[in-house]
């Protein structure tokens, strides 16, 4: 039994280059043990793969994208299930495209459910504005469903650039000070400012550009789950704003849970 | 009267502007506002719905009027000069400040301005102007812009929006000349098309420019798109869809939206009492889909409406309405069919017969694969077949529309 320690949740390119090597070897998928950090291993026989030449492979283009998505993903298999493809694809280059095969299309659905968190996470991040001395900084509470904190930064960077802002989540933290990221530890809900004065302004904006006389939870509620609504200042607004509408509407909002669920014991919301 | 603070302002101005469907941010040229003075950027592709409403609609874009006075009387629009709403006006610097506030907060990833018109249609569209410019100029602002153009406007004013903009639209508000005439007086098709002719026109200058220059000016990069109201006159889904046919030929549209009529407070006699159903508006975006991404032309789609009424099913959509009516063309082989023909089936989207077309270079398919690549099999098996699976001839089935159709129960309704 191999033995690989990956630096992180998504330790992508930690997988690739260990994955690079054990193919070369064409180690079995079930000879190999991936681990993150120094969680201890109850495996007493395994020993550890640290030194791992460099080798190269070729693999389908897509696959590298695929694989990255996937170790974002916030399932233990993930790395395994990937080098178990990797496998694969060494022998049967064309199986990427076949997405009606089971095993592709697990994996695929793995891909769709990180860059539905990842698109989620732009869409629902909302900042609240903390003043520092003459500096204002933007900081924003958020978990997302899978370990795509870093693969979201660039977004942040790219739109809000000459800002100072913070993201925190339970697994770590992001700080933009308008030339540099810094990373920091997991953060709490309360490490967050409670207020923002412009978040009023925006929830009579909410309410105003709402029609009652279409009212559609289902709709809504597809694309903006409950397990969101903590953390979006309008959503506050939504069982008054469809009171007004029909008894089912009202009865569909109320019978979907409330409270929202921690990190890593969330069902897959695809 | 008081003064009003802007969330008062704001919460008149937004009603005001919500009967307009369009919200999108999507198109256009990737921006970042890394290396610049502001904030702001867009993707290129597809936008972000910061939120929804509880009506199910997206959020991407603060979605405002600048004024909701207007010389104008059109029967269907809350802001008619006859209307009694309480009027209200923001300046275009309360339009700046509010824009960035709320993208500053990632509440929005852009601004969707429109306007009353006021004094003249010049006055109005330079009072519209001044706001892309600020946020454009002053502000640096890199995020996305869609503004609504005024038909009668100056072309230079027009000129000048869509420089600053990444989509400019002008409602074609009813689907026929006569509805327009009867619902809109004041309008104009001739130049309504005339307008959209214009900036059809300025866009492909600007991306041709673009493309010999690198810094030459854009116009709307985006393009433009317009929207249509449904069930405020007599024009049946037929003609709708007609006239969308002609609109995305004619001025190479990126969307049409359509938006049902929706009873607003203080409305006018001259309007139907009765709203159309949603329903209608849903099966009208569909039919749309059906010409943008499968290639239905806009007669095929008419052929899906009832002979009679010149209307689409309710209870099915226009793609199943079409099949049912053409089922001597099914089953078809997803080991064999060309595309076009997959594209055909209920219940198979574009990326499921992409995935078929793929997969089948490889090996052949069961109907588990194709069950793999769809929501529901239920649907599709009757206009299908797979290596393990072959329905009974559809032409002697007297139960399919039974069999596949949401609502059996409205089966009496099928003539054909
Ligand atoms: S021109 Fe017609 S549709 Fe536009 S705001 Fe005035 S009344 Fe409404």
């Amino acid at each position: 039994m191999r033995v690989v320690r990956l630096d992180d949740e998504d330790d992508f390119d930690g997988w690739r280059t260990a994955a690079r090597a054990l193919a070369a070897e064409r180690v079995p998928a079930d000879q190999v043990l991936w681990q993150i950090g120094d969680a201890p291993t109850d495996l007493f026989a395994a020993t550890a793969g640290t030194a791992l030449p460099n080798r190269s492979l070729t693999v389908p283009k897509d696959f590298l994208g695929l694989a990255a998505s996937v170790c974002l993903h916030r399932d233990p298999q993930r790395f395994s299930l990937l080098y178990a493809l990797l496998l694969r694809v060494l022998v049967q280059p064309h199986i990427l495209q076949d997405r009606a095969d089971r095993r592709i299309s697990v994996l695929r659905r793995m891909q769709q459910a990180v860059g539905r968190d990842v698109h989620k996470m732009h869409a629902f991040v909302r900042f609240r504005e903390l003043t520092e001395g003459e500096q204002s900084r933007f900081v924003a509470w958020f978990e997302p469903d899978h370990h795509i904190l870093r693969a979201t930064a660039g977004f942040f960077v790219n739109r809000f650039a000459t800002m100072h802002w913070s993201i925190l989540t339970p697994e770590g933290s992001l700080h933009w000070d308008t030339r540099s990221l810094t990373e920091g530890p997991p953060a709490e809900k309360t490490d967050a400012p409670g207020d923002d004065p412009v978040e009023a302004i925006w929830k009579s904006y909410y309410a105003s550009t709402f029609n009652p006389a279409r009212v559609n939870s289902r709709a809504m509620l597809k694309e903006m789950p409950k397990k969101y609504w903590h953390g979006l200042p309008e959503a506050a607004l939504i069982p008054s704003l469809v009171a007004g509408a029909s008894q089912r509407e009202r009865e569909m909002i109320a019978r979907l849970p409330t409270t929202p669920r921690r990190m890593g014991r969330r069902p897959d919301p695809s | 009267m008081a003064q009003l603070d802007i969330a008062q302002k704001l919460s008149i101005l937004a009603d005001a502007a919500k009967y307009d469907a369009s919200c999108s941010s999507s198109g256009g040229k990737k921006r970042s506002s890394v290396g610049g003075k502001g904030i702001g950027s867009t993707s290129g592709g597809s936008g972000i719905c910061h939120a929804y409403t509880p009506d199910g609609r997206c959020i991407s874009l603060l979605k405002i009027l600048l004024t909701n006075s207007c010389i104008f009387d059109c029967h269907y629009c809350i802001n008619r000069r006859s209307s009694n709403v309480r009027r209200a006006r923001f300046t275009a610097q309360e339009v700046v400040a509010l824009t960035l506030d709320f993208y500053r907060r990632n509440y929005i990833e852009g601004l969707f301005l429109s306007s009353g018109i006021i004094h003249s249609p010049d006055y109005t569209m330079e009072q519209i102007l001044e706001v892309a410019r600020s946020l454009r100029e002053d502000h640096d602002f890199r995020g996305y812009i869609h503004l609504k153009t005024i038909p009668d406007a100056d072309p230079a004013l027009v000129t000048r929006a869509g420089q600053h903009a990444d989509r400019v639209s002008i409602n074609v508000e009813l689907p026929t000349r006569d509805g327009l005439h009867a619902l809109a007086p004041e309008k104009s098709e001739t130049r309504i098309e005339n307008a959209m002719g214009f900036m059809q026109t300025a866009i492909a200058d600007g991306a041709d420019a673009r493309r010999r220059y690198r810094y030459a000016p854009v116009f709307a990069p985006a393009g433009q798109s317009t929207q249509m109201i449904v069930g405020a006159d007599t024009a049946n889904d037929r003609d709708i869809v007609a006239r969308a046919g002609r609109l995305y030929g004619q001025f190479e549209l990126r969307r049409i939206y359509y938006s049902a009529f929706s009873p607003i407070p203080d409305a006018s006699a001259a309007l139907p009492p009765r709203r159309p159903p949603l329903m209608r508006e849903h099966r009208l975006y569909q039919s749309d889909w059906l010409m943008r991404f499968y290639a239905f032309t806009p007669d095929e789609v008419g052929d899906a409406a009832d002979p009679v009424t010149g209307m689409l099913p309710l209870d099915i959509d226009p793609k199943l309405a079409w099949a049912l009516k053409f089922r001597e063309q099914f089953p078809v082989d997803v080991n064999r069919a060309p595309k076009e023909l997959l594209l055909r089936v209920p219940g198979l989207g574009p990326r499921a017969v992409q995935a078929i077309v793929q997969a089948r270079r490889w090996r052949r398919l069961r109907l588990e694969d194709v069950g793999r690549l769809t929501v529901s099999l239920k649907k599709l098996r009757p206009f299908l077949i797979t290596d393990d699976w072959r329905p009974i001839s559809l032409t002697d089935r007297t139960d399919l529309r039974q069999l596949v159709a949401p609502q059996p129960q409205q089966l009496d309704l099928f003539a054909g």
